[in-house]
């Protein structure tokens, strides 16, 4: 929070994309979150991911439950609309605008509050519907908003800011949607941009849902000693196991660019996702091995990032409803009402 | 890049633009603070204390302030500097009773030759010390070139006598109508130093065909001085002025004052190659000078003893991929009908009074050598000073000179080293005043540049006394110090703190931070948030960060000073600091030797 707005002035030599933007066209309102919190630098990389991938902004829908989390659709993408929902109930309504105009990019915002605790139930079915959209959780492992209780991905005896410890199992999302046959898991820290961006670049380009989880530490009641999601625990624990360069689908792929042994992912439009192994045998196709891998870092105490698993075969809602090729809203009246006799006619089947 | 050194006062120095670029090191931001309170007096004071002149310069300083200005590199027009100067010296209450008076005598006694703004400057600096001033000017007025060649519609000579006053009543023996013809006899007085402020009083002549064959012919700047003392008070109607100088747009506007209609600036180069200021060329143009270009001078054509006109080579010139102009080539010949001509083609110093049996070395211009960093020539004790030590520049040049010739002076009475300088320091104030408030006005304010309002043109040509600007009005001026970016308020970091969140690079306006893996400072430069591509500001690193050992590099160059990186810093690792460069003058050396001296 700060009493003056960012001003509109901007570096006279900032770089525009390929639609003529520069980065600053891509910010939203000022933050009014705490100094610090982690949330604003996954703002400031999803404006960094939007502007590279030169997306107009009022091609993109922010959608968004209750939490601070939920409140950062706001500080980014001034342009795109919005639709901020009740708590926990962000994945209903993305999947009922996308049901309506799948011609819209969609980005849902949710917190580890919102979508492990409240809103649980509604995550899996979004994963389960394969709805096209990035869904970017902001994890912190408390409820910031209501003033930092322990949620539903605190780890088991992380303590809280007066000391005392969690005892509770920790839902962890990325197990969860990988075991839940997600198409794109991957996880990310807010204050790794260089690792970021590239994930969300390639989350908001694949073809269904693709669940980000970033480890995005509240500075106000969980940057502590003794917090498993505190700047300096993830600078210690973070395990990158994938990077995930994003090649969009208009760059030309160069032999300097693509040095051996890398490993390239085509997506439906064209653009590409190179992969960058740490660990070398580890392969982001194979389910199981994602999720043994995922569970065994979190034995170890750290945590595993990077894109930890893909399916580009998995059929996303509209190809699975058989709906029309073009948007609900882009229907004239008749066609998307075709009245009492159609209707009649309909139900004579069902007699 | 090594982590840099900001106990070094020359960073954070830099970083204020205008100041750096000030030769006496005026501190703007503050004293434009200053008048954002209504403190008027204090803002005069504050000018006063390194510029000496402030209701003079705030009408006709150089301003090498205003190009050097970061606002200018936000939205192109600089901070109007020099014009709130003037609002300061406008609205300032009488401070006579603030000025420290002259010092019980120290015994020692100084000559100080020509009363121009050198001389003067080392008079007010010498003496509260309790310097014994003896100061000779050929002239029956003190002031130099400011009196006899900055015309009076741009100077008002109250504006002058005024600020001279306030040094001169204090106990200078000024002694007018005194040329001094030797220097020889002028060393014989006994005097414990002597300081040489005549000026550079030789306006170059053009020697063409013809140039002996008429009286109306004129050298720029004794013209405008003879215009000045009133012994001439017309011209003819045609008047061309050669050369495209500063001296040449006096020239042009002080003859349509005397009755010249046509009056035409006669120009060699392009425009991009003129020596006259952006502002000084506007005024001009506005009251209707034509200037022409690529016209080089051939010939006077005079034809029964009577100046009918000029003749010009048309010149072409080629301007190469640097930008640099050819020598140009003739193509044409054009003859330009005149009544009279100026010659507006610069100045020489000259000094036919100092004999050259003296130990005083000359150089190949014919001018004494002059040390550098100390002023004084190679007769111990003696010092030169404003436009007589290296040639014509300009009053607030002089006044820096005159700030350090007192110093030299002041060691040289006191028999201690003349180069043993004090070193300048820099102080550090915090200015938060809470969470998200500042002691300066630190929202950006995206106003234009506030127009000078001018007199209009037919009441300006009655007389030659009446002052074009009109200065600003409260409301004017009110509206332009908020366009000041305050960039004495220093982002300072201490990188301890920094738990590398993000929050400050994210929030930065202008792009100006980054996080990132050491490098070269070329390396560096390319891989900033946004590239830092002008090399004269320099970057700040930090030392490495504790948590991934990284560096915060911030770029000085665009920083609007707006504090949202300390707003928005958690931990408090960067601050806004008001910086305040401490510049010794020749009563802080005194202070000092005393304090030695007490032990
Ligand atoms: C036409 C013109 C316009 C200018 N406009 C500007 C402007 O707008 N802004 C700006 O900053 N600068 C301007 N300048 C430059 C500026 O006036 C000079 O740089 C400045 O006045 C130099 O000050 P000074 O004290 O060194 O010398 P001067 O001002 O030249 O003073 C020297 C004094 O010494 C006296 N003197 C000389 N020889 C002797 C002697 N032997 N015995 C006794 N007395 C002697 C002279 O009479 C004179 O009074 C202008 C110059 C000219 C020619
Ligand atoms: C139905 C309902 N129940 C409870 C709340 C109170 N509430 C507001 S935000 C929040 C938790 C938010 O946590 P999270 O999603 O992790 O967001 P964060 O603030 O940590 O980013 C809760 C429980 C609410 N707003 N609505
Ligand atoms: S309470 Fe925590 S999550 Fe909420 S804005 Fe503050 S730091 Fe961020
Ligand atoms: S913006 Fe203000 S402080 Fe900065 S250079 Fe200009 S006048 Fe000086
Ligand atoms: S004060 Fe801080 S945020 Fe503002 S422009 Fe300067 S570095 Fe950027
Ligand atoms: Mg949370």
């Amino acid at each position: 929070m700060s009493y003056i707005k960012k001003p509109k002035i901007s570096h006279p030599g900032l770089p525009r994309n390929a639609i003529g933007l520069t980065l600053r066209d891509y910010e939203g309102s000022m933050s009014t979150l705490c100094a610090g919190c982690g949330h604003d630098s996954v703002s400031a990389a999803i404006i960094q991911a939007y502007f590279d991938l030169s997306i107009e902004p009022h091609r993109v829908a922010k959608i968004s439950g209750i939490g601070c989390s939920s409140k950062t659709p706001t500080y980014f993408l001034g342009g795109a609309h919005g639709f901020n929902s009740v708590h926990g109930r962000m994945p209903s309504i993305a999947t009922g605008a996308n049901a309506a105009n799948r011609e819209m990019q969609y980005i849902g915002v949710s917190g580890d509050g919102d979508s492990l605790s409240i809103g649980l139930g509604q995550f899996g079915h979004a994963i389960r519907r394969n709805i096209n959209m990035m869904y970017v959780i902001e994890n912190n492992g408390v409820y910031g908003l209501t003033k930092g209780q322990f949620s539903a991905s605190a780890d088991v005896g992380s303590t809280a800011k007066k000391g005392e410890a969690n005892p509770y199992q920790p839902i962890d999302p990325v197990s969860m949607a990988i075991s839940l046959g997600c198409s794109f898991v991957a996880r990310g820290f807010s204050g790794d941009k260089e690792h970021l961006v590239p994930l969300l670049k390639a989350a908001i380009t694949h073809p269904g849902f693709a669940l980000l989880d970033v480890i995005s530490p509240c500075v106000t009641f969980n940057d502590h000693e003794g917090s498993t999601k505190s700047y300096e625990f993830m600078r210690e624990n973070e395990r990158a196991t994938v990077y995930a360069d994003f090649i969009p689908n208009h760059e030309e792929i160069t032999a300097s660019s693509e040095p051996g042994g890398l490993e390239t992912i085509t997506m439906h439009d064209g653009s590409r996702i190179r992969l960058r192994r740490v660990a070398q045998d580890y392969d982001p196709g194979n389910r199981a091995q994602a999720f043994s891998h995922v569970e065994e870092c979190s034995r170890a105490g750290e945590i595993a990032t990077g894109l930890l698993y893909l399916d580009t075969g998995v059929a996303e809602m509209h190809e699975l409803a058989g709906t029309t090729e073009d948007s609900l809203s882009s229907l004239d009246y008749s066609r998307l009402n075709p009245g009492n006799e159609a209707l009649a006619k309909l139900q004579q089947r069902w007699r | 890049m090594k982590p840099t050194d900001t106990s070094d006062p020359q960073h954070y120095h830099r970083v204020v633009d205008c100041q750096f670029g000030c030769p006496a090191h005026t501190d703007v931001p503050h004293y434009i603070r200053q008048i954002a309170q209504g403190q008027f007096t204090e803002a005069y004071l504050e000018n006063r204390k390194s510029n000496v002149f402030p209701g003079i310069l705030g009408r006709v300083c150089d301003r090498p302030c205003e190009p050097a200005c970061r606002r200018g590199r936000i939205d192109e027009k600089p901070v109007a500097i020099c014009r709130l100067k003037r609002v300061a010296a406008d609205l300032s209450d009488d401070i006579r009773d603030r000025l420290p008076q002259k010092g019980e005598s120290n015994g020692k006694r100084v000559a100080l030759v020509g009363a121009g703004c050198a001389s003067l400057t080392v008079a007010n600096d010498l003496l509260p010390l309790g310097y014994d001033l003896v100061m000779f000017e050929q002239h029956a007025v003190p002031g130099g070139l400011m009196r006899t060649n900055i015309p009076s519609f741009r100077l008002p000579p109250e504006v002058l006598d005024d600020e001279i006053n306030l040094i001169v009543e204090r106990g200078v023996d000024l002694r007018l109508n005194t040329r001094i013809d030797s220097m020889k006899e002028l060393l014989n007085e006994g005097f414990d130093a002597v300081f040489v402020g005549t000026g550079a009083p030789k306006g170059k002549d053009l020697d063409l065909p013809g140039r002996h064959d008429t009286d109306r012919i004129h050298i720029g700047i004794d013209w405008l001085e003879s215009v000045a003392f009133e012994h001439r008070d017309s011209i003819g109607e045609r008047v061309l002025i050669i050369g495209v100088g500063n001296t040449a747009m006096d020239c042009c506007r002080t003859s349509l004052r005397l009755g010249g209609t046509d009056v035409k600036v006669m120009a060699r180069k392009p425009r991009g190659w003129f020596k006259a200021s952006e502002w000084e060329l506007e005024d001009a143009e506005e009251e209707n000078v034509e200037i022409l270009v690529n016209h080089s001078p051939k010939e006077f054509v005079v034809e029964n003893g009577k100046l009918i006109g000029m003749k010009f080579d048309k010149m072409e010139y080629e301007i190469d991929d640097d930008g640099n102009l050819s020598r140009g080539e003739v193509v044409s010949e054009e003859f330009i009908p005149c009544d009279d001509v100026i010659l507006a083609i610069g100045q020489d110093n000259a000094f036919p009074w100092i004999e050259r049996d003296l130990d005083m070395e000359f150089n190949k211009w014919d001018a004494p050598e002059v040390d550098r960093n100390n002023y004084q020539s190679t007769v111990p004790g003696v010092f030169f000073g404003g436009d007589a030590a290296w040639g014509p520049e300009n009053i607030i040049w002089a006044v820096e000179h005159g700030h350090q010739a007192a110093i030299s002076i002041h060691k040289h009475c006191s028999g201690e080293d003349i180069d043993d300088r004090l070193p300048r320091g820099m102080n550090l104030l915090s200015t938060k005043m809470g969470i998200h408030e500042w002691s300066f006005s630190n929202d950006f304010d995206g106003s234009p540049r506030t127009q000078m309002q001018h007199v209009d043109l037919t009441e300006r040509f009655k007389k030659i006394s009446v002052e074009v600007e009109l200065g600003f009005d409260p409301e004017q001026a009110a509206r332009e110090v908020e366009r000041c970016l305050n960039c004495d308020v220093q982002t300072v970091f201490a990188e301890k703190l920094c738990i590398e969140c993000d929050a400050c690079i994210d929030i930065c306006p202008v792009l100006c931070l980054t996080i990132t893996e050491n490098g070269e400072e070329d390396d560096l430069r390319g891989r900033l948030s946004a590239p830092a591509e002008n090399k004269d500001q320099v970057l700040y690193v930090s030392d490495e960060l504790p948590q991934t050992k990284r560096v915060m590099v911030k770029d000085e160059d665009l920083c609007v000073h707006c504090g949202l990186c300390a707003e928005r810093c958690p931990t408090g690792a960067w601050d806004m600091r008001k910086s305040r460069l401490l510049v010794p003058f020749a009563v802080d050396e005194a202070k000092s030797t005393e304090e030695r001296k007490a032990g």
